[in-house]
């Protein structure tokens, strides 16, 4: 284990070494990776809940009459549409009409805006959001004093009624409200990245300890057993089965969004940065688009060849065991034909050619 | 039982050997199945394949990333454990019993003595001395 003295750490630092988690680098922070084992956190966030440090995660502020605005030109969605309260998932692009960031915009005031940005990409992004946003909008990178816990699973909603009170349990999907959690003050909304019902809650650092310690509390069960904490290696296993893309691994400057399979969040009839490229790539129709696999026999990786007729055609982007669809799962960018549901190709893995299967995604769904 | 058992010999990449007659069993140690985390999926060469000392044997998967073994000793294939290939969670929760990969007919018993014993391997992981009798 070598320590970095350059990586930042979370206000949550001591609590996963006091769970036992082991850390790793990621996006300049020490994050936990794993505390008990990724299999048994994924099972736990689809049958039960767990909590997650992901104050790794960028929060920028806009403020101002034209903020809403602004930021509709901004985000490939419908950000102007957005009532006070609610939230929306987006893409930041560049004017060629590749994909800067994915990034989650909640309506958090009249005049007040929160986009929460990917932790690798805050620099970049704010670059990116200086460059556009017109006079008189006012911006704040906050990304440094915000800590970001979520709650996911079934049992998300009963545990954060015990901590924030019966109205944040009435917020829907991406209903976004401020209100107070066990003490501090709080922005909590219904979002998530796991496919399941759950919550996000920004807090302030000063009072993530107390927030994270509330949770675990509350969450935990008759015997005393605190709430389930999920490391970054589950939340991946979560993510990929509920088929939610990956900044740097699934999408990223060189990948547009109609072949990215984010075409639903591009809203075509408004102004926004990117949108006469992607209105192109979508008259013309990708060559490549993105696929589900399910490989039998190997796991797929970031990186492998995805190959038809002995030729390599593509790309595996994302790929992993996913432990509730018990099944070798991957995403992978592969040539428009081959792309139909039921198309057998392989991936190469170590030299082998391993059968996988175009499958329709989400591989995994829950119950409503 | 002792995370690193006294009667087997060990290799430095975390693969453990079992001597009976001259079959050796295989496997990958507590400490390295602890390491990797759920293994997943486990790749092993073919009845009568041969392996060499040291060299490729097959890879483990865990969730998270692949891993190769190594052969500890050289000789021919004649067993491998299917219930580990169906089961590959075995190798987390039985890594010494159930988990073990392969049986090898064992080329040369002289190879041994380039394995590392218990007390060496505790002393190879960071283990304190006497701290892995319990």
């Amino acid at each position: 284990m070598t320590t970095d003295a350059s990586l930042r750490r979370t206000p949550l630092y001591e609590e996963h070494k006091a769970l036992g988690a082991r850390m790793v680098p990621f996006a300049g922070y020490e994050m936990p990776i794993q505390y008990t084992g990724i299999v048994a956190e994924h099972r736990a966030v689809r049958e039960d809940a767990g909590v997650f440090d992901l104050s790794h995660m960028g929060e920028f502020y806009f403020e101002g009459p034209g903020a809403q605005a602004a930021i509709d030109t901004l985000v490939s969605s419908d950000i102007a549409g957005l009532e006070v309260g609610e939230a929306r998932y987006g893409l930041l692009c560049n004017e060629g009409g590749t994909i800067v960031d994915d990034v989650i915009v909640y309506r958090t005031g009249p005049d007040q805006v929160l986009m929460v940005v990917n932790a690798a990409n805050i620099e970049k992004d704010a670059k990116h959001v200086r460059r556009y946003l017109p006079k008189g909008v006012g911006f704040e990178d906050r990304s440094n004093d915000t800590a970001l816990i979520a709650v996911q699973g079934p049992r998300a909603a009963d545990i954060i009624g015990r901590v924030a009170g019966n109205s944040v349990v009435a917020l829907p999907p991406f209903g976004v409200k401020s209100t107070r959690a066990a003490g501090a003050e709080a922005m909590i909304a219904r979002t998530g990245y796991t496919g399941e019902d759950g919550f996000e809650v920004f807090v302030a650092n000063a009072d993530a300890v107390q927030v994270w310690q509330a949770l675990m509390t509350a969450g935990g069960g008759s015997r005393g057993e605190a709430l389930t904490p999920i490391g970054l290696g589950a939340r991946d296993t979560l993510r990929l089965e509920a088929r939610f893309s990956l900044y740097g691994n699934d999408i990223d400057e060189t990948t547009g969004p109609i072949e990215a399979g984010l075409g639903w969040t591009c809203k075509l009839d408004k102004v926004f940065v990117g949108r006469d490229n992607i209105a192109r790539q979508k008259a013309d129709g990708p060559k490549r688009r993105i696929a589900g696999l399910v490989v039998v026999g190997g796991v797929a990786r970031h990186g492998h060849d995805v190959v038809s007729d002995g030729k390599a055609v593509g790309k595996v982007t994302s790929g992993t065991y996913g432990p509730t669809v018990a099944q070798n799962i991957a995403l992978a960018y592969v040539p428009t034909e081959l792309s139909k549901v039921g198309t057998a190709v392989a991936v190469r893995i170590r030299e082998k050619d391993v059968p996988a299967t175009v499958v329709k995604t989400p591989f995994y769904r829950r119950a409503q | 039982m002792s995370a690193v058992p006294d009667d087997l010999r060990y290799s430095k990449e975390h693969e453990w050997v079992r001597l009976e007659g001259d079959t050796a069993t295989i496997g990958i140690t507590h400490f390295a199945q602890e390491q990797l985390g759920d293994v997943v999926f486990v790749e092993l060469p073919e009845k009568s394949a041969s392996v060499r000392q040291f060299a490729s044997l097959g890879v483990v998967e865990s969730v998270k990333a692949a891993s190769d073994l190594y052969s500890p000793v050289s000789g021919e294939v004649i067993e491998r454990n299917v219930k580990v290939i169906e089961k590959p969670e075995l190798v987390n929760t039985s890594p010494y019993e159930q988990g073990w990969m392969i049986k090898v007919r064992l080329a040369d018993k002289g190879e041994l003595n380039k394995l590392l014993s218990a007390q060496d391997y505790r002393a190879h992981i960071g283990e304190t001395p006497g701290a892995g009798g319990d």
